[in-house]
C-alpha cells in the first residue's frame, strides 16, 4: 500500500542523507521525495511516499523516529489528508493538436505557462493520479518532457505537524 | 571566559567528561590534538598498533565498566581502519565516542591527501555523527556526543574534525555545557504503567513461563532487578549470548544460553513456553531460528528501550518501551501490590519437565582417551583456574561458543564478545581495554589461531602498558566454525578453512617480550593455566593444541523451530 510520510526535521547539513541512507540500508523504497525549509528556518519539512504493508511501514516510521535529526513525523495516509504534486510538462502542439491540448489543459485545470509555435509548456497541480491521467489524455507520443515535484501533503482539519 | 584552541577544547571536554583513557593513533590531521594531549596529564592516551584495535579496546573498556569508550584517529586510513570497531560497537549497543581527524575544511572534496568522507562512510554504523564547522561548536558537540552515546539505547557517536578547526593560533571562549537540550532526541524514560500492569497479569497467569534476558539488561544496569524478579516468581531464566552474566549462570533457575548453540533445555523451554518475558533482547536470527515456527504457544511480553526493536523480528503481544531498570522495578512493585502468586502446581510440573530436558544433553561431549584435547576441556580448565571470577573476552568462532557454554558467568559485564557483528580480532584489544579498567583483575582472552592473527600486533601495546592479559589460544589449526559448516553442509570440503604455516606462537609471544606456553596434552593443561595466572604482571600466551574435528553442539537445524537441534554429529531432535 502506498503511504505518504511527512517528516519535520532539523534543517542541518547531513540530515537528508541520513533519511535517504536509512531507506537504502534497510532495503525500503522511496517512490517520491520533496524537501524544503519551513517558516521556521531551523526546520525542514520532508514528504516521501513509499510502498509497504503495515509491518514495513511500522518499521520505517520507528527507524525514522530514531534518527537524531528527525523531530516529528506522521503517516498522512492514516487520516484524512490533502496531497498535491506539481508537474511541468512540455507537449507537442502543432496543427489540430494545438486546440486539442488546450482543451485538455482546461479540463484538467492546468495552465499553459510557455508557448512556442510547436510546443506548449503546461503546469498542472493535483494528486499524483490526476497528473498520470493528464499524461494519458495527451497521449505519451505527444509528450516531450515531464518534470514532477513528488508528493507534498498535509493533514485535513485542525491537526498540525509542528513542534 | 577562558579561551582555548579547538584541539585544547577537545582535550578539555574529555577531561570534563571524566574520561580516563583515550585509545588512538596519531596522524597528520590530528597532530594539533596530539600536541594538546601531550601538554596535560588527566586523560591517558593509549597508543595501539592499529586503529581497529583502538575501537575494540575502547569497546572492551565500555563493556566492562559501563562508561563510554573514547577513540581518536586520524583522517583517511586512520578513520577507515576504525570502521570495523565502530560497527562492532553499533551492533552490540556499546557507548563509544570516536573523534576522527579530517583534512582542512577548504580542502574537503578535493581528494586531498588522506581525505575520506568519514561521516558518510560511518553513517549506517553510528547512532549519530557530527562534523565540526566552527571551533565554537566543539564544547556543545562533545557534550551532545557523550549524551547521545550513553543514553537510551547506547551506541557509537562520531565527531569528524577538520584540521584547521583545531589550529593552536585560533582561540575561542570555552565553557562546557552542563545540560544538553535536544528537541529531536528524547529517549523514553518510563515504560507505560498500563502495559506493565498487563505484563504482570500475563506473568501470573502463565503456566509454562520463561524469562529471556539479553544484553539490554546489562547495559541498562538491571541485572539485580532481573534476578530479584526471577527469584520472586521462580521462573526459568535463559540468556542470550549478549546477556550472559545478567543472571547468575550457576543458579538453579538458569537453563543456559539459548539460540543456535544454546542448551537443549533452554531451546526446549522457549519452544514449549506459554509466556516469554523478553527483557533487553532483540529476537536476533541466531536466537530464534525460523521466526515463522517460533514458540507457537507463547504470549510474548517484550521490554526494550528501543521502540524499533519491539515487534521487529517477532511480534510482541505486550510491548513495553522503556528503560529495563525502571520497568522491572515497577513490575516488582506491582507484583507485590497485586499479591497474586503463580500457579505453584503448574510451575512444579513445568520444572519437572525442564529437569527432564536437562538430562537429555547437558552440554556433554566425548573426551578423547589418548588423542588430542577437546576445546571444551580448555574452557573448563580456565573456569577452574580462575574460579569463575575472570573477565573473559573472546574472538569469534567455535572457541567463542565453547566459552559461552562452559564458562559460567555469575556477574554482568564479565563476558565480553562481539555478538552482533561477529568480529574476528576483537578479543585481544578488548581485553586490553578491560585490563586497563581493572588492572588487578584476571582478564582472559579466549581465542583461536585464526582470530588472534587478526590483531596479533597488539601484543606490542600490551607490553608498552604492562597489560597482563592471559591469552588462551584454542588452537585447532583450522577455522573451526567454517570447517564445522563445511562438514555439515558442504560434504566435508574444507575450502580454505585449513590453516597451515601457523607461526610458533610461543616464540612469537616471546619476541614481543611476553611469556609463551604450548600445551599439547591434557595432563599439562591445569598446570599451565595455574602458571599463567600465577604470573600476575606478565602477559601469558597459552597455545593449546586441540582436536580439529570437534563441533559445537547443540546446533539449531536451519529453518527449523527452537526445538529443532543437532545434539551431536549423529543425533538430532
Amino acid at each position: 500500500m502506498r503511504r505518504i510520510i511527512s517528516i519535520l526535521m532539523e534543517n542541518e547539513p547531513g540530515a537528508l542523507s541520513r533519511v535517504i541512507g536509512l531507506f537504502s540500508q534497510r532495503g525500503y523504497n522511496i517512490e517520491t521525495l520533496t524537501v524544503a525549509p519551513t517558516e521556521d528556518q531551523t526546520l525542514s519539512r520532508l514528504t516521501l511516499t513509499t510502498i509497504g504493508d503495515d509491518r514495513t511501514i511500522e518499521r520505517i516510521t520507528k527507524h525514522l523516529n530514531k534518527l537524531i535529526e528527525v523531530v516529528k513525523l506522521v503517516d498522512l495516509t492514516e487520516g484524512a489528508h490533502i496531497e498535491r504534486e506539481l508537474m511541468l510538462i512540455k507537449v507537442k502542439a502543432t496543427g489540430a493538436q494545438r486546440a486539442e491540448v488546450k482543451r485538455s489543459v482546461d479540463i484538467f485545470r492546468g495552465q499553459i505557462v510557455d508557448v512556442t509555435s510547436t510546443v506548449y509548456t503546461v503546469q498542472l497541480a493535483g494528486a499524483s493520479d490526476k497528473l498520470d491521467a493528464f499524461i494519458g489524455a495527451i497521449g505519451e507520443t505527444q509528450v516531450l518532457e515531464v518534470v514532477r515535484s513528488g508528493v507534498s501533503g498535509i493533514a485535513r482539519g485542525e491537526k498540525v505537524l509542528s513542534i | 571566559m577562558e579561551k582555548l584552541s579547538g584541539a585544547e577544547m577537545i582535550v578539555r571536554a574529555l577531561q570534563d567528561e571524566g574520561v580516563e583513557y583515550l585509545f588512538g593513533y596519531p596522524g597528520g590531521a590530528v597532530l594539533h590534538i596530539y600536541d594538546a594531549i601531550f601538554q596535560q596529564d588527566k586523560v591517558h592516551h593509549i597508543l595501539v598498533r592499529h586503529e581497529q584495535a583502538a575501537t575494540h579496546a575502547a569497546d572492551g573498556y565500555a563493556r566492562a565498566t559501563g562508561k563510554p569508550g573514547v577513540v581518536l584517529v586520524t583522517s583517511g586510513p586512520g578513520a577507515t581502519n576504525a570502521v570495523t570497531g565502530i560497527a562492532t560497537a553499533y551492533m552490540d549497543s556499546i557507548p563509544m565516542v570516536v573523534i576522527s581527524g579530517q583534512v582542512r575544511s577548504d580542502w574537503i572534496g578535493d581528494d586531498a591527501f588522506q581525505e575520506t568522507d568519514m561521516v558518510g562512510i560511518s553513517r549506517p554504523i553510528v547512532k549519530h555523527s557530527f562534523m565540526v564547522r566552527d571551533q565554537s561548536e566543539i564544547p556543545e558537540m562533545m557534550r551532545k556526543a557523550f549524551h547521545i552515546a550513553t543514553t537510551g539505547r547506547p551506541g557509537p557517536v562520531l565527531i569528524d574534525i577538520p584540521k584547521d578547526k583545531t589550529a593552536p593560533n585560533v582561540k575561542v571562549p570555552y565553557e562546557y555545557p552542563k545540560k544538553v537540550k535536544m528537541r529531536s532526541y528524547t529517549p523514553v524514560t518510563r515504560g507505560h504503567a498500563g502495559q506493565i500492569r498487563k505484563a504482570v497479569e500475563e506473568l501470573l497467569k502463565a503456566r509454562r513461563p520463561v524469562i529471556y534476558a539479553g544484553g539490554g539488561v546489562i547495559s541498562g544496569g538491571a541485572s539485580d532487578l532481573l534476578t530479584a524478579l526471577a527469584r520472586k516468581l521462580g521462573y526459568p531464566v535463559t540468556n542470550t549470548l549478549m546477556g550472559l552474566g545478567c543472571y547468575p549462570a550457576t543458579d538453579k533457575q538458569f537453563v543456559g544460553m539459548l539460540g543456535m548453540h544454546g542448551t537443549y533445555e533452554a531451546n526446549m523451554v522457549m519452544h514449549n513456553s506459554d509466556l516469554i518475558l523478553a527483557v533487553g533482547a532483540r529476537f536476533d536470527d541466531r536466537a530464534t531460528n525460523d521466526t515463522s515456527k517460533y514458540c507457537p504457544g507463547a504470549t510474548i511480553v517484550h521490554i526494550d528501550v528501543d521502540p524499533a526493536t519491539i515487534s521487529k523480528n517477532v511480534r510482541a503481544d505486550v510491548p513495553i518501551v522503556g528503560p529495563v531498570q525502571q520497568v522491572l522495578e515497577d513490575m516488582i512493585t506491582m507484583l507485590d501490590e497485586h499479591g497474586g502468586q503463580p500457579d505453584q502446581k503448574a510451575l512444579a510440573r513445568w520444572w519437572e519437565e525442564i529437569n527432564g530436558w536437562r538430562e537429555v544433553h547437558g552440554l556433554r561431549y566425548e573426551v578423547n582417551k589418548d588423542g588430542p584435547m577437546k576445546p571444551q576441556q580448555v574452557v573448563q580448565a580456565l573456569y577452574k583456574a580462575t574460579k569463575g571470577d575472570a573477565y573473559v573476552t573472546s574472538d569469534v568462532g567455535q572457541h567463542q561458543m565453547f566459552a559461552a557454554q562452559y564458562y559460567h558467568f555469575d556477574k554482568p559485564r564479565r563476558w565480553i564478545n562481539s555478538g552482533g557483528l561477529g568480529t574476528m580480532g576483537f578479543g585481544l584489544p578488548a581485553a586490553m581495554g578491560v585490563q586497563l579498567a581493572f588492572p588487578d583483575a584476571m582478564v582472559a582472552c579466549v581465542t583461536g589461531e585464526g582470530s588472534i592473527q587478526m590483531n596479533i600486533q597488539e601484543l606490542s601495546t600490551c607490553l608498552q602498558y604492562n597489560l597482563p592479559v592471559k591469552i588462551v589460544n584454542i588452537n585447532n589449526q583450522a577455522l573451526g566454525m567454517v570447517r564445522q559448516w563445511q562438514d555439515m553442509q558442504y560434504g566435508g570440503r574444507h575450502s580454505h578453512s585449513y590453516m597451515d604455516s601457523l607461526p610458533d606462537f610461543v616464540r612469537l609471544a616471546e619476541s614481543y617480550g611476553h611469556v609463551g606456553i604450548r600445551v599439547d596434552h591434557i595432563e599439562d593443561l591445569d598446570a599451565a593455566m595455574e602458571k599463567a595466572f600465577s604470573l600476575k604482571d606478565r602477559l601469558v600466551f597459552l597455545d593449546v593444541y586441540v582436536d580439529p574435528s570437534e563441533h559445537v553442539y547443540p546446533m539449531h537445524i536451519a529453518d527449523g523451530a527452537m526445538r529443532d537441534m543437532w545434539l551431536s554429529k549423529t543425533e538430532r531432535t
